[in-house]
């Protein structure tokens, strides 16, 4: 994985100021956090990483890939995991809505019925394959959400603070999953334990970057900047 | 939380493995042919043969009950004026004809993955690509629409319970606004990600 920000700032239309900064980045490393308070501005950096929010000035690139111009090829690369699973359940059943990423790639039916099995199996939800998704547990939701994006096999997974509205118990299911994945993860969020074995932690503040390196020095940065 | 909608209700009977485009044609000809019952006793086979639907489908009496209920507040009013108006015997045809084409609709979506209506939607819109337009996103349109109902009801739930949460009586007038800003931010959420995966075109 190779994602490069060059000289990289947004603002939104209409708002005044800056949401992120004078961005000069590269990211290679297979586990990354990124922490920061409120507003800080990685939700947007995170929207960045897959062409969601085209940045108002620099470049940003997967792979070598712009994503201003190369958004939809970006976004095959590039999973996105949001906040909410609600907001990312389209079908009304499980199976359904993991299948859904599948209908424009060219697969066969059996073809997609098996990934699917494969990827309800592997997170926690077979035998839900028919259940109505709205009607799932907030864990299961975002399992779902999760099974539905990885079925598609990105190379990169980008997650933006997808264990805030889970309890102890759904919180550590989505850890597990995140432990057990060959793909690079990029991971926002406010729980700073779930960082402690990665490989870098990214610290926003005041939509710059303030802090660049391993888990422990970043949470201590970021605590020293809550005080 | 649970909503009366019909959807899909997993299963293996007849009308379960039956495929949905003979399904949809079906509820056609249901339609179509519904002007054709003139008196109580044909409306009463035509109700008769729905509720053999769902016995074959095994759909619990519970659903089918659940489905009635809403229909009620339409029917019932409708069949009071009717029969003030033209008679018990037009009446029952009227209300029996309503009442047997919903529940066959109901069927219809209770016993057919919305995957598979949305096939036959987008076979069906096939030859439209000649003008410009794409069948994918039509059947995406449909499936959306069908996915936003428990997401709005679920809204309106939220909503309301946040109003008695805070003491107030419950008001239409100050339950429209958050639930247009709400669900215009659901909406916002879902275009992102549709284009997350990759439906961005």
């Amino acid at each position: 994985m190779l994602i490069e920000f060059t000289g990289v700032s947004h603002v939104y239309p209409g708002s005044p100021r800056a949401v992120v900064q004078e961005l000069d980045l590269t990211l290679t490393e297979s586990r990354i956090g990124v922490i920061g308070a409120n507003g800080s501005g990685k939700s947007t950096f995170a929207r960045m990483l897959n062409g969601l929010i085209v940045p108002s000035s620099g470049t940003v690139s997967v792979n070598g890939l712009d994503t201003a111009r190369k958004g939809r090829e970006v976004r095959r690369q590039v999973g996105f995991c949001f906040t909410d699973p609600d907001s990312q359940i389209v079908m009304p059943t499980v199976a359904e809505d993991v299948a859904f990423g599948l209908r424009r790639r060219g697969l066969s039916k059996p073809e997609i019925a098996a990934k699917v099995a494969t990827t309800l199996a592997a997170h926690g939800l077979e035998g839900y394959g028919e259940h109505p998704a709205h009607l799932l547990s907030a864990g299961q939701k975002q399992m779902l959400a999760l099974s539905s994006i990885l079925v598609t096999d990105p190379a990169i997974l980008v997650m933006d603070e997808p264990t805030t509205l889970l309890d102890l118990r759904n919180t550590r299911r989505v850890v597990a999953a995140i432990e057990s994945m060959h793909q690079h993860v990029i991971l926002v969020t406010h729980h700073l334990d779930l960082l402690a074995d990665f490989d870098r932690v990214l610290v926003f503040d005041e939509s710059r970057l303030v802090f660049d390196g391993l888990p422990e020095k970043a949470v201590e940065h970021y605590l020293g900047l809550m005080e | 939380m649970s909503t009366t909608i019909g959807l899909y209700r997993p299963g293996t009977s007849l009308l379960h493995r039956a495929p949905a485009g003979a399904k949809l044609l079906l509820l056609l000809v249901a339609g179509a042919g519904s002007v054709l019952l003139d008196t109580p006793l044909q409306t009463a086979v035509a109700l008769v043969v729905v509720l053999l639907g769902y016995a074959v489908a095994r759909i619990p009496v519970s659903v089918l009950l659940s489905s009635i209920r809403p229909l009620l507040w339409v029917l019932v009013p409708l069949g009071v004026f009717q029969t003030i108006v033209v008679g018990w015997e037009r009446a029952s045809v009227i209300t029996g004809v309503i009442l047997a084409l919903v529940l066959v609709a109901n069927l219809v979506t209770l016993t057919t993955m919305t995957t598979a209506l949305i096939d036959v939607v987008v076979r069906v819109c096939g030859p439209l690509r000649r003008v410009g337009v794409d069948p994918e996103r039509i059947g995406l349109l449909l499936n959306l629409a069908i996915r936003a109902v428990p997401l709005m009801a679920e809204l309106a739930a939220q909503i309301t319970e946040a109003q008695q949460a805070r003491g107030q009586r419950v008001s239409v007038r100050a339950i429209a606004v958050p639930f247009v800003v709400g669900a215009l931010r659901r909406a916002d959420e879902l275009g992102e990600a549709l284009a997350a995966r990759g439906f961005d075109d």
